[in-house]
């Protein structure tokens, strides 16, 4: 297999994955997206979910959490801006049911409507990171 | 001429002082070299994100009824200067030569008749800036890079910013703050954050130049994809401004502790010196007087 994707995951703190995969699935906001190479440009946001990474063309290698951003494609090269990425199987759950308890208690207590829809963006993260962690 | 034992005090003080500033050297020092990593660490998403929003907002700029982020209000009248210094001083010219910037624009765009509203990140440029324009200070934020710069303290002025703009309550807003160069170098730089300011293409590597040709897909609609990349880019900005401050404050400040390190260890080296004349003047006195009252007699 001669053609791979350059895949790069980036978050505002660091560069979390930079490697050449065969494919990524990324959760777009429309739906989830295959990533191979000479795919057409692309840009699109990406919803809180699953990125799956693909290091040989059948076999998922790699499965990461990101909590939303956006995702540009292009023939060679698949960049994701997350906010906030974990590694599947490093999710803590004890800590992301807190934090959705936490958030459901903000989202009671919030004032205006600036802090509930921080309140709420907070909730669907920690959900969709949760409900990841199950399976 | 001063005593000797005056002379002693002051050369055990300035000792003191020079053992407080060489520690204050090493501190800087060990935090500039993990700001710098922050820093750098931090570089891939803002350029990333400029490369996609550059190519959007190209394509969006001149669409009527944009977004107020990109298109701005269409007016000019009234401006916000964020300005973003340190909590804290002893760190050389750094506060002040990112105050006196500010000033200038401030200055210039008064006298031009626009209204000004000032925003202070960081103790210092509020202390410096109440002098003259302490009613045209809006709020002052402390402690936003303690103990480092985060993304959520950013992302928190961000949603401020916005809040201010969709109230109305300025059409320009200019960021003042220090780019960092080395750690004897830091260039204060001005940068206009709303509306968006698309820098030129400047006919960089070849592969981001056919990269920015490329007509690409949006999923969803470009508009509703702006919506959401503008807020986002704006709290990158920021972030990015924090970080390159929080660098350059202890590059500052290394520099200037090395300094006084120096400067304390010449006059450590001029009191000593002037120490030993004296006693050595004392000695000599004492001779004398012994030997002439010996021939005296």
């Amino acid at each position: 297999m001669a053609e791979q994707v350059a895949f790069e995951l980036v978050s505002p703190e660091e560069l979390l994955v930079s490697e050449e995969v065969a494919m990524v699935v990324v959760p777009g906001e429309e739906g989830d997206f295959g990533v191979l190479p000479r795919h057409a440009p692309l840009i699109s946001s990406v919803r809180p979910g699953v990125i799956s990474v693909y290091k040989e063309r059948h076999t998922v290698s790699e499965r990461i959490f990101v909590a939303g951003g956006f995702a540009e494609v292009t023939p060679e090269r698949c960049t994701v801006l997350a906010e906030l990425a974990v590694p599947v199987d490093k999710i803590d759950r004890a800590a992301a049911e807190q934090k959705l308890k936490d958030a459901r208690e903000d989202l009671a207590d919030a004032k205006d409507e600036v802090s509930r829809n921080v309140a709420r963006r907070e909730i669907a993260t920690q959900e969709a990171m949760l409900k990841v962690a199950e399976r | 001429m001063s005593g000797l034992k005056e002379l002693r005090n002051r050369i055990g003080s300035v000792k003191n002082t020079q053992k407080i500033t060489s520690a204050m050297k090493m501190v800087a020092a060990a935090k500039l070299r993990r700001a710098q990593e922050q820093a750098e660490a931090s570089r891939p998403y803002a350029e990333r994100m400029e490369r996609m929003l550059g190519s959007l907002a190209a394509a969006n700029r001149n669409k009527p009824g944009g977004p107020k982020l990109l298109s701005g209000t269409g007016s000019d009248q009234v401006h916000l200067v964020v300005v973003a210094t340190a909590d804290r001083g002893l760190c050389g010219a750094f506060n002040s030569s990112i105050v006196r910037d500010a000033r200038r624009f401030i200055d210039q765009k008064l006298s031009e008749g626009k209204e000004v509203k000032i925003l202070c990140v960081g103790r210092k440029g509020r202390d410096q800036l109440r002098r003259m324009h302490s009613k045209r200070i809006v709020d002052t934020l402390e402690d936003v890079s303690k103990p480092r710069p985060s993304f959520e303290k950013a992302d928190e002025i961000g949603r401020r910013l916005l809040e201010m703009l969709e109230a109305g309550e300025f059409d320009v807003a200019t960021l003042f703050y220090a780019r960092f160069k080395s750690a004897i170098s830091q260039i204060v730089t001005r940068q206009q954050m709303i509306p968006f300011a698309i820098e030129e293409e400047q006919g960089e590597k070849g592969a981001d130049e056919t990269a920015s040709k490329l007509v690409y897909d949006y999923e969803p609609e470009q508009e509703e994809i702006l919506r959401q990349l503008l807020p986002r880019n704006l709290s990158v900005q920021l972030y990015r401004a924090l970080l390159e401050n929080a660098a350059s404050e202890h590059g500052a400040r290394m520099t200037a502790m090395d300094n006084a390190t120096r400067n304390a260890g010449d006059m450590i080296k001029s009191l000593n010196r002037v120490y030993n004349r004296t006693r050595q003047a004392a000695i000599t006195k004492e001779l004398i007087e012994i030997i002439s009252a010996k021939e005296a007699m």
